[in-house]
Order: C-alpha cells, then structure tokens, then sequence
C-alpha cells in the first residue's frame, strides 16, 4: 500500500462514519455537521482523482451554502429530539425493507457492470478535473448546454433581487 | 520502506513554514487589537491604553493574561461539544486562509529552494472563496449552542449577511479572473510584478465591491450588526467566557489580517515594491524586501478597516440587506459585463 491509497482509504472510512452518523444521529443539527463532514470527505476524493476544481467547488456550493441553509432552517423551527413524532413499528419495518431492497439492488448493479470489473481507482491520473481542461471542454463541446444553465442560474439571481425590491 | 516514500525534507519544510505563519498571524493579531484601541483613541482624541509598559505596549500581553484566567463558563442548558466547537472553528477557519497566500519570492535557505508560500494551488482564489464561506459555522454553531434567543438571533443575522454579501464578492472575483486569466495567487502577483500596472487600475470597482463586502464578511463596522450591543446585548459570543470569547474576538482581527493579504496581493501587488528592481539585490533580500512590502499594506489596509470603524456608524439591517442584494449585486454585474466588454474590444 502506498501513501495514496492509505489517504483513500482513510477517506473513504471517513465517509462512510460520517453519512452513518448523519443517520443515526438524533439531534438534527448534529446531522447536518455530520453530512458538511461527509462533502469534505469526498472533496478529498476529488482531490486524490486530481480534481481540484471539483473538489473546491464542492466545498464553495455544498458545504459552504446549501448547508448553511440547511441549518438556517433547523435552527429557525428550532426542530429538538423530544418532539420528533414516534414512528409505528410497521413503518420502520417497511422502511428497512424498502431500503435494504434499495441497496441490494444498488450492490448488485456495480457488481455486474463489466466496466467496474477487476477495476481499482485511478488515483492521481488524468487532467480533466482541472479548472483549464474543465473550461476548454465546457465552453467547446458543451457551449449551449452550459450557457443556457448559466442564464437560468443568473435569471434566478436577478429574480431574486426584484422579488426583494417589491 | 515504501510506505513513507514521500520527500521528508519537503514535509519538514512546510511544517516549519505553517508554524511560522500562525504564531506570526497570532502575533500580529494580538498587537491589532493594541492598535484598535490606539487608533480609536487617536480618532476620539483621547490616550488611549498607556500603563502597562512603555506606551501602553504590553496592554494586549495583560489583556491575554485576564481572558486566560477568567473562569470558563458553559452554560447548563447548552449543547456542550457544539458551544466549545464554535470558537475552534471560527478560529480554524480564519487561520486557514493564509495557506495560498504568497509572501514573498522563494529565498534559499542552505542551498535549497524555498517558495514563501505554504501551497500554491491552481484554485487559490476559489480557496479563498471556500475558506470564507466555512467562516460562517463558527458563528452560527456557537450561537446556537448558547441556547439564548439573543445569540440565535445573531447567529442568523451573521449567517444571511454573510451569505448575501459573499454573492456580491464573488461577482467581483469573477471579474478580477477575467484580466488575470489565473486561479493562483502566486500567478496574479507575478503578473503584477512583471506588468506595468495593478490590478486596481484595470478593477477599481470591483475592489470596491470587493472592499465592501471585506467588511460585511468581517463583521467590521458599519456591518457588525452580529454584534449590535444596543438590540442583542452582546451578539452570538454572548454566552461565551475565558479563552473562548477570546477565540471569537481573535478570530475577527485575524480574519481582517488575512483580507488585508488577500486584497493586498489581489488587487495592489502583493509583495511588489513599486519602482524598485528586485533583480539588483540578492534573491534573499529581495526576499525580504518583498515580505516587508506585504506587511507595510496589510498594516495599512488595516488602519483603513479600524478608520473606518471609528467614524461610520452602525447600518440598520434592512439597509444592510438593501445594500447587498439591490446595490453591491447589480454593480457587479454591471462591471462583470464592463470588463468582458474591455476584453472583447482589445482582441
């Protein structure tokens, strides 16, 4: 094993600690850290897959806005774990059946495809997570896709800011 | 071994580097607050701190020797882990930006070459821009985990100003990126050094936006509405006693020491003394010279955040909301807009 794959492994046990505790945790806050946790984690991963840009971008949208709001809400209701509503017996039994038939079904999906097969993660290869290679290709092949999402997300902006101007 | 096969000397090298960049950072952010409260004095035309030591100059060692001793107070009701997280990841995160930011040309030290820059990465601003926006949680935890509607609220408060002005900032990097065609601080200085002109000759608005929302994002005056003493008591460190209140406090004046950085080397040069060639003097004291150079603007940006604190007002919150969103953000829109227009009309 060398350095790389012990930092891999090491994120990925990091990871999957941190969404179990999203889970399992009963105070929704806590939750929430948790999960911010978990996005550091797989920016991590982007990193190791040389995706700087990814991996930084991930941080800046996820960990650093939706999850504010994410708290924001929680502490707004001030949502605390004794008036969380007791779950009949019979749901949670249906939910471990729908999740775990969820999972299986997940599991045996990337078992059987033949592109995953034998296969470990390419660490430290290609360049494409990059933020020159990442441009070109967005603004070459991708060009109208792209534009056409960056207008909606500066519509919605400019929205916004006539919503609150009314 | 294979396992550890990695450069040692390199590891070595940027612990030292990191070590001495926080103490440094620490250092100076402990005589910041000496000078907040000289400059204040200047303002107001009163002395100022003058009895401990000569001038008053081991007034922020004494001030350091009260926090420390004071008793450490966790209220009953509060989430214990989350109230003593808070102040540890304000200060973290504040800490965190000077990794990308560059001190100076590499000096040799014993034959070896040493960048005076911890990680020049190709995303240094987006670093920047991510370590920012981390800021935010150690408020908000903090004030939550008081469990005091009054911390809550400014916890709240901090979080959406922070939000609505990061828009406005970000906007104003964007155009910023557009001249310099590079993510890498080192790069946008090295332009600066090599080109004729800063960059606050080709951005002057968005420095000033950028300026603007420096502030907000600060909690300096005329933003500090986090901490408006006359509608929320204290603010979101409310609950706070001993070194914790002292790591909330200390991580405002390091935050404004790292947005000094960050702006002196965006915007005005970075560790480039104007009219001087580095090239004629040894590369170690060019070295130097270019730190000193940093330092003298990080100082001066910080004299302009502490003028400013002393003679603007408060803002209303409405007006601060106003601010951002009706005003900062079309305004950066419209010099986005300018400068592609600049950059299509030089092709």
């Amino acid at each position: 094993m060398n350095t790389l794959e012990i930092l891999f492994y090491a994120l990925s046990a990091f990871a999957i600690v941190s969404a179990v505790m999203v889970l399992i945790s009963k105070n929704p806050i806590h939750s929430v850290l948790w999960l911010i946790l978990v996005f550091f984690a797989i920016s991590g991963h982007y990193i190791l897959l040389n995706a700087q840009f990814l991996a930084i971008v991930n941080i800046i949208v996820y960990a650093g806005a939706i999850m504010v709001l994410f708290l924001f809400v929680i502490m707004l209701m001030n949502v605390k774990k004794d008036q969380e509503p007791k779950k009949q017996h019979l749901v949670k039994f249906i939910g471990v059946i729908a999740g775990g038939s969820f999972l299986t079904l997940l599991i045996a999906l990337v078992k059987q495809t033949s592109q995953l097969q034998g296969k470990t993660v390419l660490l430290k290869e290609g360049t494409i997570g990059l933020i020159h290679p990442l441009g070109k290709a967005l603004f070459s092949d991708y060009v109208v896709p792209f534009e056409i999402s960056s207008v909606l997300f500066l519509s919605a902006m400019v929205g916004a800011v006539i919503i609150g101007k009314k | 071994m294979t396992l550890l096969s990695f450069d040692w000397a390199f590891i070595i090298e940027k612990l030292i580097m990191i070590a001495i960049i926080v103490f440094a950072s620490l250092g100076i952010a402990l005589y910041t607050t000496f000078g907040e409260r000289k400059v204040a004095a200047i303002l107001q035309d009163r002395p100022g701190p003058s009895r401990a030591g000569p001038f008053g100059l081991l007034q922020p060692l004494a001030d350091g020797l009260k926090l420390i001793s004071k008793e450490e107070i966790i209220p009953s009701h509060a989430n214990k882990w989350l109230f003593i997280l808070g102040p540890g990841l304000a200060m973290t995160a504040s800490l965190m930006t000077c990794a990308v930011i560059p001190w100076s040309t590499a000096v040799d030290v014993f034959g070896r070459h040493v960048e005076l820059q911890v990680a020049d990465v190709n995303i240094g601003l987006l670093y920047v821009f991510a370590v920012v926006s981390m800021g935010v949680y150690g408020i908000m935890i903090g004030g939550w985990a008081s469990n005091n509607k009054f911390s809550l609220m400014s916890a709240l408060r901090a979080a959406s100003q922070a939000i609505s002005y990061e828009l406005a900032m970000g906007l104003a990097l964007i155009a910023l990126l557009m001249t310099t065609g590079s993510l890498s601080l080192k790069t946008i200085v090295e332009q600066q050094v090599s080109g004729n002109w800063w960059n606050i000759v080709y951005q002057p608005l968005g420095f000033l936006l950028f300026f603007v929302a420096a502030l907000a994002e600060c909690n300096r005056t005329p933003f500090d509405l986090p901490e408006a003493e006359n509608e929320l008591n204290f603010g979101y460190h409310q609950e706070y006693s001993s070194m914790k209140l002292g790591f909330y406090l200390f991580a405002e004046y390091i935050n404004m020491i790292m947005s000094s950085a960050i702006m002196a080397s965006m915007y005005f040069g970075g560790y480039d003394l104007p009219f001087f060639n580095e090239a004629s003097v040894a590369p170690n004291i060019a070295a130097l010279i270019g730190v000193g150079t940093l330092l003298i603007k990080i100082v001066l940006f910080i004299f302009l955040f502490m003028w400013i604190r002393w003679t603007i007002p408060r803002f209303r919150y409405d007006q601060l909301m106003n601010l951002g969103w009706k005003t900062m953000i079309p305004l950066a829109l419209f010099n986005l807009l300018l400068t592609g227009a600049v950059i299509l009309a030089k092709l």
